[in-house]
C-alpha cells in the first residue's frame, strides 16, 4: 500500500548517471584534493578495477585518495552537488564485488586512513581509522594481553572499515560474535557532507540502533572515517580437537550434538573430502585423506576450563561415531591443524585456475542435505566443488572450481553458485552469512525478499542517502532487476512483483 | 498471513488512512518507560506462542506477545537461556516488549545486549505490510540489519509479530563474591578484571560494596574465586541479589516523591559521577543509576562530558523528553527512518522522542 503523500516509488529502476561529465568531475575534485591524490588515467585506475571478486571488473571515472576527514567531506559534497556516484574502498579484499568501481563514479579509497588513533587498555577499546588492517589492531593490543576478536580469513590484509561495511565474521564468531558485536562507535560522513557520530565509548546510544544498521551496510549509507572497537582478553590457552568421519551427515550430526551438550566451542569447522585432499597436498597438515569429512573443534580459556571442555568434546565425538580423534598436544600442532582449514582458499586456487566462493548460511541440521544436493549439482554443471564450512554457525563456503578461459565455464560456475544460494534460502537460511551481497549475489536477493521488503530497504537507504549516490547498484536489487531475473520470492501462490512493469 | 496478522494489517491501514495514533501495548510492564503513552489502545496480547525452537540450532522464534516467563521456562527445560538476562519489570512482560524496549540485565557488559541476540523479525509496518528481515541463522548479512534497528525502537517503527533470538546454554557454574571498596577503587578493579581472562558475568557497586558474579565452566569459576578472594555469597542469596538488581527491586532503585531514577550509559572507565543522589554502578562501570532530585540539565551535561548519555528511566517529566536529545544530523536520519516505516506517524507517537 502506498500512501498519498509518497510521491517516490523507491527502488524501481537503476539510477542513470550517463550525464556525469568526467572533465568537470576532475576539475571540481582537483580543487579540494592535493596533487597526486586524484587519479584519472586508465593505467592509474587499473589497480582499482576489482576487489577480491576478480571475475567482475570495471574502471572508475576517477580514483580519490583523501587522507583527512575534511577532504572526504569536500569530495562527498562535490559528488552530492554534481550527482556523481561514490564507491568507498578499503583494502579491496571483499569477496562479493562490494567495492567494484562505478564506471561513472568516484572510487574513494580510504587506504591512507591507516592510523591507530588511540588504544585504551583499561577501557579495552581501540579507536582506529578505517584503513587499518584487522590484524594490526590485535598486534597493537597484544602487549596488554588483549585482541580484537573477529578474525576473517583475510585478516592479514583486510581493513577494519571493510569489516564494518560487510559485518565480517571469521572462525571464532559462534563464541566471540561478528563485527557488529565488537563495535562501539563509528564516525562517518553522509553523501550530503554531514559528519555523523554513531555510538560512543558507552555500550549503547539513545534513539534507533544506527550502529547496527550501518554495520554490514556495504558502503550504501555513510563513508566511514573512524571506528571504535572493543578489545577482549586473550584466552590463556587454546587447544584443538580434530575428528574424522566416514560420512558427512554423521559429521553434521556430531556438530549438533556438541551444541546440544551445552558446549560453545571457540571454533567449530568442517571440511569435506575434496577440500581435505586439496589442502593436504598444499600444506601437509597431516589430515587423513580417506575421511569423508573432518571436524576441527577448538576450546579456549583457562587451562582448567580447556581440559574440561576437551574431555566433553571428545566424549561427544566418540559417541557420534568419529573414526579418529586427535587432540593438539602443543601450540605448533594446534596451528598445524588450523593451517589446512585456513589454506582452503589458496589450495583451491592451486588446483584450479579459478574458483568461486559461495557464502550461504543454513540451519546446521540441513548440512547433510545441502552437501548431497551440491554433489548432484557438480554433475549437472560439469564442475567440481569443495566444501569448507563454519559448522558452528551454519555458514557454508562451497568453492566451485572452474577455468575462466574455457568457454562458458564462468557462466556455469555462476549458475551453480546461484542454485546453491537459492537452495540455502529454501532450507531456511540466507544467501550470505559474512561476505556481503555486493554485486555478486544481488539477483539472489530477489529470491530472499519480497517487493515490499526490497522497497523498505531502499527507503532505509534514502534515510541516509536521499539521492542514492553511495555505491549505487549494489547490495539491494532494484525491482526491475528482480523482474528481469525472473526468480523471485513467491509467497503463498501470489505472483511475485505483480506491480512492476515486465520487459 | 495468520488471521490476527490480516486483521491487524487492516486495522493499521485504516488507522494510517485516518491518521489515528495507536498505542501499542501487551502486558504493560514497561508503561513507565519512555515518553508518555498516547493514542488509541492497540492490545497485542492475542499474538503469542513459541513458533519454533531448535535447541541444537541455538535459535528460538516466538510471536510478539509470548510471555517472557513462558519463553524462559521453555528454554530452561533444555538447559538454555536468554544470555542478556532481560528485566521483566512486571508479571505481564512479553518478548515483544523486551525487544521493543531494548533493555538488558546484569549480564549485558559480558554477554551482550538484546540487540546482540536478535536474529530476525517479522514486522507489521505503518503501511500494513508484513515484512521479514534477518532470519533464523547465526550469520546473515543479506539486506540492512532491520532486526536490530527495531530493537529498542519502543514500537515506533512497527508491530513485532515474531522475533527470532539466539539462545545459549546456561553456564554450568556460578559464584558471587563480595568486596568492600570505595567507588573509585571499585571502578578501577572491575575494569582491570575486564581485561583479564576471567569469567565475569555481572558487577554491582553500591554504598561501598562491590559484588562480582562469575559464570562459566566449573573449573574456571573455581580458579577465579581462588584467585580473586573476597567473600562468597551463599547461592540463594546470590540469586536473590541479581534478580533484585535485574528487576530493580533493590532499595537503591526506589524513587521517592519528586525524584527521578536516571540511567547513565558511559564508558566503563568514566570517573565517579559527582552528582547528588543515590548511586548504583553496573556493567563493569558502564551503567550508572542515579536516584535523586538532581537537575535534569546537569545530569545530561555530565553524561555527555563523560562520553555517554542519560535517560530519565523512571518518573520525571516524560513529556519533556526521556532520552538524550540527538545531534542534528542524526535527528534528521531518525525522522526519515520513522517516515520510512510509519509514514502516517501512527505508531506510539512521542514514546521515543517528542518530535515523532
Amino acid at each position: 500500500m502506498m500512501l498519498e503523500n509518497e510521491v517516490l516509488a523507491f527502488g524501481e529502476t537503476e539510477g542513470d548517471f550517463s550525464a556525469v561529465d568526467k572533465a568537470r568531475v576532475i576539475e571540481a575534485l582537483s580543487r579540494v584534493l592535493p596533487a597526486g591524490t586524484l587519479m584519472y588515467d586508465a593505467e592509474d585506475l587499473r589497480p582499482y578495477e576489482c576487489d577480491g571478486l576478480a571475475a567482475y571488473r570495471a574502471l572508475p571515472l576517477v580514483v580519490a585518495l583523501p587522507s583527512t576527514e575534511e577532504q572526504v567531506v569536500a569530495v562527498l559534497r562535490i559528488c552530492h552537488q554534481m550527482g556523481v556516484p561514490v564507491v568507498a574502498r578499503g583494502a579491496g579484499t571483499g569477496l562479493s564485488g562490494g567495492a567494484l568501481p562505478h564506471t561513472r563514479g568516484v572510487l574513494l579509497s580510504l587506504a591512507r586512513f591507516n592510523r591507530i588513533v588511540a588504544l585504551d587498555p583499561l577501557a579495552r577499546t581501540a579507536v582506529v581509522q578505517p584503513g587499518v588492517r584487522n590484524l594490526a589492531i590485535s598486534e597493537a593490543a597484544a602487549p596488554y594481553g588483549l585482541y580484537y576478536a573477529p578474525d576473517p580469513s583475510s585478516q592479514i590484509a583486510c581493513s577494519i572499515g571493510g569489516n564494518v561495511s560487510e559485518n565480517a565474521g571469521g572462525v571464532h564468531c559462534l563464541k566471540y560474535g561478528l563485527t557488529v558485536h565488537n563495535l562501539l562507535r563509528v564516525r562517518g560522513v553522509t553523501i550530503e557532507g554531514e559528519i555523523v557520530e554513531i555510538g560512543s565509548g558507552a555500550l549503547d546510544s539513545p534513539g534507533y540502533d544506527l550502529l547496527a544498521l550501518v554495520t554490514g551496510s556495504e558502503g550504501m549509507l555513510v563513508v566511514l572515517t573512524e571506528v571504535t572497537v572493543k578489545l577482549v582478553p586473550k584466552p590463556q590457552l587454546a587447544q584443538c580437537v580434530l575428528a574424522t568421519f566416514d560420512d558427512v551427515v554423521r559429521a553434521g550430526d556430531a556438530v549438533a550434538k556438541i551444541i546440544a551438550a551445552g558446549i560453545i566451542p571457540a571454533g567449530l569447522e568442517m571440511m569435506d573430502q575434496p577440500a581435505t585432499a586439496a589442502v593436504e597436498e598444499f600444506v601437509r597438515a597431516g589430515y587423513p585423506l580417506d575421511a569423508k569429512a573432518i571436524l576441527l573443534c577448538e576450546a579456549d580459556g583457562t587451562p582448567e576450563e580447556v581440559a574440561e571442555e576437551v574431555d566433553r568434546v571428545r566424549a561427544v565425538l566418540q559417541e557420534s561415531g568419529a573414526s579418529e580423534i586427535r587432540v593438539s598436544r602443543d601450540e605448533a600442532e594446534r596451528l598445524r591443524f588450523w593451517a589446512g582449514r585456513k589454506a582452503a582458499f589458496p589450495a583451491a586456487g592451486r588446483i584450479s585456475p579459478d574458483y568461486y566462493c559461495m557464502d550461504g548460511t543454513i540451519p546446521r541440521k540441513r548440512i547433510g542435505e545441502i552437501l548431497t544436493a551440491i554433489q548432484a549439482m557438480e554433475g549437472k554443471y560439469g564442475l567440481r566443488c569443495m566444501n569448507v564450512f563454519h559448522a558452528g554457525d551454519g555458514n557454508l563456503h562451497p568453492l566451485i572450481l572452474f577455468d575462466a578461459n574455457q568457454p562458458d565455464e564462468l557462466e556455469r560456475a555462476e549458475a551453480f553458485g546461484a542454485e546453491i544460494l537459492e537452495l540455502s534460502v529454501a532450507l531456511g537460511g540466507t544467501i550470505t552469512g559474512e561476505h556481503g551481497v555486493g554485486l555478486e549475489k544481488i539477483n539472489q536477493m530477489c529470491a530472499q525478499f519480497t517487493t515490499a521488503e526490497v522497497r523498505q530497504f531502499f527507503r532505509v537507504k534514502a534515510a541516509f542517502d536521499p539521492p542514492g549516490l553511495l555505491n549505487p547498484g549494489k547490495a539491494i536489487p532494484t525491482l526491475n532487476r528482480c523482474a528481469e531475473y525472473g526468480r523471485m520470492k513467491v509467497s503463498k501462490g501470489h505472483v511475485p512483483y505483480p506491480d512492476i512493469p515486465r520487459f | 498471513m495468520t488471521t490476527i496478522e490480516k486483521e491487524w494489517a487492516e486495522r493499521v491501514r485504516a488507522a494510517a488512512a485516518a491518521r489515528t495514533p495507536l498505542c501499542l501495548r501487551a502486558g504493560g510492564s514497561k508503561d513507565f518507560y519512555g515518553g508518555p503513552l498516547a493514542g488509541e489502545p492497540f492490545d497485542l496480547r492475542a499474538n503469542h506462542g513459541v513458533v519454533a525452537y531448535e535447541p541444537t540450532e541455538l535459535v528460538v522464534t516466538v510471536r510478539g506477545a509470548t510471555p517472557l516467563a513462558e519463553l524462559e521456562a521453555v528454554l530452561a527445560d533444555r538447559g538454555q537461556y536468554l544470555a542478556f538476562e532481560p528485566p521483566h519489570f512486571g508479571p505481564g512482560a512479553t518478548v515483544g516488549g523486551c525487544v521493543g524496549a531494548g533493555l538488558s540485565g546484569p549480564r549485558r557488559a559480558n554477554a551482550g545486549a538484546v540487540r546482540d541476540f536478535m536474529l530476525g523479525v517479522k514486522l507489521l509496518d505503518g503501511r500494513g505490510e508484513v515484512l521479514r528481515f534477518g532470519g533464523q541463522v547465526m550469520k546473515n548479512v543479506a539486506g540492512y540489519d532491520i532486526s536490530r534497528l527495531v530493537t529498542g525502537s519502543l514500537g515506533t517503527l512497527g508491530i513485532l509479530l515474531e522475533v527470532s533470538l539466539k539462545v545459549l546454554p546456561r553456564p554450568v557454574a556460578e559464584a558471587t563474591l563480595r568486596f568492600e571498596l570505595d567507588e573509585a577503587s571499585a571502578l578501577r578493579r572491575v575494569n582491570e578484571w575486564g581485561g583479564q581472562p576471567l569469567p565475569v558475568s555481572a558487577t554491582l557497586w553500591q554504598d561501598g560494596v562491590l559484588h562480582l558474579r562469575l559464570s562459566g565452566a566449573e573449573a574456571a569459576v573455581q580458579a577465579a574465586c581462588a584467585r580473586l578472594g573476597g567473600e562468597a555469597l551463599a547461592p540463594g542469596a546470590a540469586q536473590a541479589l541479581w534478580t533484585a538488581v535485574r528487576e530493580q527491586t533493590l532499595p537503591g532503585f526506589a524513587v521517592e516523591e519528586g525524584s527521578v531514577l536516571w540511567r547513565l550509559s558511559v564508558p566503563s572507565t568514566a570517573p565517579a559521577l559527582g552528582l547528588p543522589g543515590r548511586q548504583l554502578v553496573e556493567w563493569g562501570g558502564a551503567q550508572r543509576w542515579l536516584a535523586g532530585a538532581a537537575d535534569a540539565q546537569a545530569v545530561r551535561a555530565r553524561a555527555v562530558e563523560l562520553g555517554g548519555h542519560a535517560t530519565a528511566f523512571r518518573a520525571g517529566d516524560r513529556a519533556a523528553g526521556v532520552f538524550q536529545p540527538l545531534a542534528a544530523p542524526l535527528a534528521v536520519v531518525h525522522r526519515r527512518l520513522k517516515q520510512a516505516f510509519d509514514p502516517a506517524g501512527i505508531f506510539n507517537p512521542g514514546r521515543l522522542y517528542p518530535e515523532f
